[in-house]
């Protein structure tokens, strides 16, 4: 079974959680930050299994589980917030509800 | 018995503790028991220290108990010592003895009002300070009694502290009385910095060596004077009486008739020996004493509302008094002084009864035809009255007058011009009495009062003014025996100045003084009573109408003083009110302001840009960990 160097998979985590990082900047609609954050964990989740592998442990494994149960907790209490949102201002642009400004 | 003497003070004290510590939950007829219960045991107390001092006189006329020593620091030190001679046996009978009817009195004239408690806890608190400025050996602890009964005064005066006029008349006595207590607190400073003591007796011994005018003695007598003219209400200090009687009648009668506005003339009388040597300011002492005395009898023959009168009146009096220590008469000082607590406080006491009868009136013209309704009051305001006018031979009491009028005659004071004044004074004193008197009791009824005076406050002012009336008898007594009477008495604590005038002479002045008071008491009945209406007729001319405003507001001091100090002073300070030290807490402040705002952009309420600064600021801080 031919190996993947570590190098290239850290590189592809990299790139998945800037990616994540730059939707949840660019992106105005919620939903989309939602997603683009379940992007960033799992480019975290990703870097963790890698590096145990590398490493022979199961502790990167493990710690995988961990991320997806606050993933899941996180998707459960964000959608409760979208569904909010939507009720209270009548829109999902993150933008548009700004009144905690100081 | 004479050991009993640190009871005197104590009891109406723990009376005060007791009451400002647990009276608000106490009964009512729990406060009284204990209110009047502590000043009459201190009361019964001083009779039996009264009785075996003049049984078996104590060595040198006095006796002193040193309970502990209050402070030492260096060479001086502070005793907390009692002093007992005859000048403060003599005083501290009279307050504890008035005080005791003016509480018993109290209870019913108090008797609806929500703070009764309260009431009592600051009049035990009163009694207990001024005994012990009466009683301490130290003028250190004479000064504690002294700021212990200005505060009294202060929450007594204000004691209806929600009604705002209440408030700032209380504020304006205690500001006003403190000009004079910090002249006096300089005074202490300077003896204690001579003498490193301030012990009276050792002071006095060590004072006597001086040779009269040295500028010390000047010095201290002038700033012990300012301290006396303050709590005396003596001119130039004088403006705060009139307006302390905002506070409840019994207060008036017992602070600010018979016993704190006194404090003074103790103070001058207890340091008479400061004062012996420095012959000018026992001239300024007469000359404010005769000032006051006049300016403030002739605001009284015109003021409208009856206690404003009589708080002219103590004025005047307490001028006699001053008068009297200022040509060297210190026994008449205080002879005065007792009669004047018994009167005064009577006098107090009825318009007391008057003014809630009839439903807080204090006009003297919408009063009227008292007589009637009662017969009591009237006989005792009527008595009181013959004493303040001084009318021999109704009264017993018309010599406490005329003895300072006699001193004024002699050496060292030889002032013919005094004498005439002081003349003039009692002139006026029996005109303005007794135009209160006949318009109040004798003029036709204006308003019928709502209810009779309860006998609980009528029997303490007949009492009072009883006393008054024989409180002469002891000299008489003397004048007819030739047995030892009140002046010798006291003449055991003070030095009686040499000089007599001769059964003659004074036989002759005697007249002299009677006839005074009474064509003043003639002049009265006739404007007051048998043509009514001429008053308001000569009134009437503009120019005397002009002189009218300017007695009833007191000669216009208080117009003065607004101008000349309150004013200057609220406007330097409004001037002062941006300067380089104002810079200081307004740039902090002003740099919190700027620190504010910039933090205040970085929260601008965009989610998006709160999540880009978390993630430079963690890539940032990783970028340390890495690289570092």
């Amino acid at each position: 079974m031919a190996t993947v160097p570590l190098e290239s998979v850290l590189i592809l985590a990299a790139i998945l959680f800037v990616m994540g990082l730059v939707g949840v900047l660019i992106r105005r609609n919620i939903v989309f930050v939602l997603l683009s954050i379940e992007v960033m964990f799992n480019a975290c989740g990703l870097a963790f299994v890698t590096a145990g592998w590398y490493l022979s442990r199961p502790a990167g494994q493990a710690m995988y589980f961990f991320i997806l149960t606050a993933a899941a907790a996180e998707v459960a209490v964000g959608l409760g917030l979208i569904l909010h949102m939507r009720r209270a201002f009548g829109t999902l642009d993150t933008d548009k509800i700004d009144q905690m400004k100081g | 018995m004479l050991r009993l003497l640190w009871l005197i003070p104590t009891l109406p004290i723990a009376g005060f503790l007791i009451l400002i510590l647990i009276g608000a939950k106490l009964h009512r007829r729990a406060v009284s028991i204990i209110a009047v219960g502590s000043v009459a045991a201190s009361t019964i107390v001083t009779a039996l220290v009264a009785i075996s001092f003049l049984a078996s006189p104590p060595v040198g006329n006095h006796y002193s108990q040193m309970l502990w020593t209050w402070m030492e620091v260096g060479s001086f030190a502070s005793k907390f010592t009692f002093y007992l001679d005859a000048l403060s046996l003599v005083m501290v009978s009279v307050v504890t003895f008035v005080g005791l009817l003016i509480h018993l009195y109290s209870t019913s004239f108090m008797a609806n009002d929500k703070a009764y408690s309260r009431f009592f806890a600051y009049m035990n608190l009163f009694v207990g300070s001024m005994l012990l400025l009466l009683l301490g050996e130290d003028l250190l602890l004479t000064y504690v009694g002294w700021e212990g009964v200005g505060l009294c005064s202060y929450l007594l005066i204000g004691f209806w502290y929600k009604d705002r006029a209440n408030a700032q008349a209380a504020m304006k006595a205690f500001i006003v009385t403190r000009i004079g207590d910090a002249a006096m607190a300089v005074g202490l400073f300077i003896l204690v910095v001579h003498f490193s003591t301030l012990h009276i007796p050792s002071l006095m011994e060590a004072i006597s060596g001086y040779p009269v005018g040295s500028p010390l003695c000047t010095i201290v007598a002038l700033l012990l004077l300012a301290g006396a003219v303050g709590k005396s209400d003596q001119l130039p200090l004088q403006t705060w009486l009139p307006d302390a009687m905002a506070g409840p009648t019994p207060v008036s009668a017992l602070i600010h008739a018979a016993t704190m506005v006194t404090a003074g003339v103790y103070l001058v009388a207890r340091t008479h020996a400061v004062f012996i040597k420095s012959p000018a300011v026992m001239m300024a002492v007469a000359g404010i004493g005769t000032a006051t005395l006049l300016l403030a009898a002739l605001s009284a023959c015109v003021q409208q509302d009856i206690k404003r009168i009589l708080a002219y009146s103590t004025m005047s009096q307490v001028g006699y008094m001053f008068l009297a220590l200022g040509v060297g008469a210190w026994y008449a000082a205080v002879y005065h002084f007792v009669t004047h607590a018994l009167f005064k406080s009577a006098l107090f006491l009825g318009a007391g009864v008057l003014i809630q009868a009839l439903h807080e009136e204090h006009n003297i013209f919408k009063m009227g035809g008292m007589r009637k309704f009662f017969p009591g009051t009237h006989g005792a305001f009527l008595a009181s009255s013959l004493t303040l006018a001084a009318l021999p031979p109704v009264t017993l009491t018309f010599n406490s007058k005329d003895v300072i009028l006699n001193r004024a005659l002699l050496p060292p004071a030889q002032g013919g011009l005094l004498w005439v004044l002081a003349l003039i004074g009692a002139f006026l004193t029996a005109f303005y009495t007794f135009r209160l008197f006949f318009v109040v009791f004798w003029s036709p009824v204006h308003k019928e009062p709502g209810r009779n005076g309860p006998r609980l406050m009528v029997y303490p002012l007949i009492v009072l003014a009883f006393l008054a009336s024989v409180a002469g008898l002891p000299e008489l007594v003397k004048a007819v025996t030739g047995a030892e009477g009140f002046y010798d008495f006291l003449n055991t604590a003070m030095p009686k100045l040499p000089g007599d005038l001769g059964p003659a002479r004074e036989w002759g002045l005697q007249a002299i003084y009677a006839a005074t008071s009474v064509v003043a008491i003639g002049l009265a009945y006739r404007l007051y009573v048998r043509r009514r209406g001429v008053v308001d007729g000569i009134l009437r001319t503009p120019s005397l109408t002009m002189l009218h405003r300017l007695l009833e507001m007191g000669w216009g001091f208080d117009w003065m003083y607004a101008h000349l100090v309150v004013k200057p002073y609220v406007w330097i300070a409004q001037a002062n009110r941006d300067d380089v030290v104002d810079g200081v807490s307004h740039g902090l402040a002003q740099a919190c302001r700027i620190y504010n705002r910039v933090l205040s952009l970085s929260v601008n309420g965009k989610v998006r840009w709160y999540v880009g600064a978390i993630s430079i600021g963690s890539a940032i801080l990783l970028a340390f960990v890495i690289l570092l």
